[in-house]
């Protein structure tokens, strides 16, 4: 083949012409929506002009506001619970030799990656009707014990993958200067461990925070989140009040995914 | 000496299902616990206005694919919940046909880049992964909708004189799908790629095949565990999608995920809608156990 200058073994005809087409693809219903939420006019189709409008009308939006809040605390709390039980769960699945049960555990702690999320929603539905019939309690604590729960195999797999790449020499020289278990843990493992920590729970922060099935399921009346805020009004008029909305969840999205990208290349 | 190891392990053993108690307890309570009530609300007789009855009855299983004529009473397969099974699984194939094809080269062409960029070009695959699947659902209807950009583009330059109807058809659900789900295809088929050892396409190339050969006889049979896991990536959220179908297919293009949800609303027959919950859970591990038989007989024949 060395006769054929420059003949890319590499190449396959059509390729790299489908994968830009991809990447265009991708990006261009994104940008596009996002280009429209700085629309002066009323339309997402036809461009009248750079303006804030439809932030400012979303900042003031009552509804907005109360739906923002309430997306926050149970992101906030679910990603607290489901990091702090990933972690312990973490800890005790890792660096072992196979115990009686792993199977069953493993399995439990996936569960929510591979039920489809509409059964999860209807079972919770099923199962908190019966709870708010027996106690008559229906508050925003069903939403972020579900949350929470779904949260945890996206925390686990982070932090997991942080416990197995690390050096096991350090904490065994903790124990043979008569270290305790929890000190070791603390002065040893947590810091080296820290950055997985972080990754998880900024996974779990990003995956509550974009719930919608789930949510629409379990909330009561009165407690929508933004995501089902959104989803209830694509039944009216749309306005670019939706795409300013929308900007500003794709722009913590991405941030995220970058800190948590960064985070994942710290070495041990 | 035995004692004392016998001890030992107790204790390891004690404390890691310590540490696991918090993590199993909130799952049980929130995942796995409403899931076999799901089960047992399934073979129980519907309330009146929602909920159930106490008492056993087998209908939401028998209406999961049969129904009664109301008039003469005979059995007869449900024409309506058939039609909803075989659109899901057509579209979710279809879905899953046309991310491969989109996910394929995309996934190769990122795998071929100097090993520099390709961490950037992934990076550009997991973004919009992570950004909400609503949101780039409704992306999705602004671009195609009758006032939305692609039909007024297409009027500005004079191509259509009416805007065509995109939204709320089998079609603009399959686009839909296809935009949120093919970074799933990408992702796994990457992995693949990664790995794959060129020194085989070259020798491929020395005994004089053409491209197209080297793709098909050596390039796809090394990377087929990729695009199986892929393909199971992309099929089993597709089946039960629920988002997607209820924003692009505006209630007249049902799903299964829709179909489920309808039970729970203006149908009020929890124990049908548990039925046809457990009928899809079924569906989805039977898929993703073949594809667990299929990996592990690649890797034996592999290895």
């Amino acid at each position: 083949m060395a006769e054929q200058k420059g003949f890319n073994i590499r190449r396959q005809t059509g390729f790299a012409t489908l994968a830009v087409a991809c990447f265009v693809l991708l990006y261009l219903p994104i940008l596009l929506l996002v280009a429209y939420s700085f629309n002066s006019g009323s339309s997402i189709a036809i461009w009248e002009g750079f303006s804030w409008r439809w932030y400012q009308s979303a900042w003031e939006n009552e509804l907005v506001q109360e739906a923002t809040v309430r997306s926050l605390v149970i992101a906030v709390w679910a990603s607290l619970i489901s990091t702090t039980v990933a972690v312990l769960a973490a800890l005790a699945t890792t660096r072992t030799r196979k115990f009686r049960g792993q199977g069953a555990v493993f399995a439990m702690i996936n569960q929510p990656l591979m039920v489809p999320e509409i059964v999860t929603a209807v079972a919770l539905l099923i199962f908190f009707a019966m709870i708010k019939v027996a106690t008559g309690y229906s508050g925003l604590l069903y939403l972020v014990i579900a949350h929470s729960a779904f949260c945890i195999p996206f925390a686990y797999l982070p932090i997991r993958a942080r416990l197995q790449g690390m050096d096991l020499s350090l904490e065994q020289a903790a124990a043979d200067l008569y270290a305790t278990p929890f000190q070791a843990f603390r002065r040893i493992t947590l810091p080296q461990l820290w950055p997985g920590i972080l990754a998880g729970a900024m996974l779990a922060f990003v995956i509550s925070l974009d719930d919608v099935v789930i949510t629409e399921f379990v909330k009561s009346a009165g407690q929508d989140t933004l995501p089902t805020y959104m989803l209830g009004q694509l039944r009216r008029v749309i306005t670019p009040e939706i795409n300013a909305i929308s900007t500003v969840l794709i722009g913590i999205s991405v941030t995220m995914v970058i800190g948590f990208t960064l985070l994942s290349k710290i070495r041990n | 000496m035995a004692d004392l190891s016998q001890r030992e392990a107790r204790r390891v053993s004690r404390v890691r299902w310590m540490l696991l108690a918090p993590a199993l307890v909130l799952l049980v309570f929130a995942a796995s616990g409403p899931l076999l009530i799901t089960l047992v609300y399934s073979f129980l007789t519907a309330g009146d206005y929602g909920g159930v009855e106490w008492s056993l009855s087998s209908d939401a299983w028998f209406n999961v694919f049969m129904q009664r004529d109301i008039f003469d009473d005979t059995l007869g397969f449900s024409d309506a919940h058939l039609s909803i099974f075989w659109r899901s699984v057509k579209l979710s194939l279809m879905t899953t046909l046309a991310c491969i094809f989109f996910g394929f080269p995309t996934a190769y062409f990122i795998a071929t880049r100097p090993k520099k960029q390709r961490d950037f070009w992934m990076l550009l695959i997991i973004i919009p992964f992570w950004t909400n699947l609503l949101i780039r659902t409704f992306a999705i209807v602004e671009l195609i909708r009758n006032e939305g950009t692609v039909n007024t583009v297409l009027m500005a330059l004079g191509v259509i004189d009416e805007p065509i109807q995109m939204l709320y058809t089998e079609f603009s659900i399959a686009v839909g799908m296809v935009y949120v789900y093919l970074p799933l295809m990408v992702l796994p088929l990457y992995a693949s790629m990664e790995r794959l050892d060129f020194s085989l396409v070259e020798a491929g190339y020395d005994l004089y095949a053409t491209r197209l050969k080297v793709l098909r006889r050596v390039i796809l049979p090394l990377v087929k565990p990729g695009v199986i896991a892929g393909s199971i990536l992309v099929f089993v959220p597709s089946l039960g999608a629920y988002v997607t179908p209820r924003v692009l297919g505006g209630g007249n293009q049902l799903m299964l995920g829709n179909l489920i949800e309808l039970q729970f609303g203006q149908g009020r027959n929890w124990p049908l809608g548990a039925a046809l919950s457990i009928t899809l859970l079924a569906i989805v591990m039977v898929a993703l156990l073949t594809y667990v038989r299929a990996v592990g007989n690649e890797e034996v024949k592999h290895g």
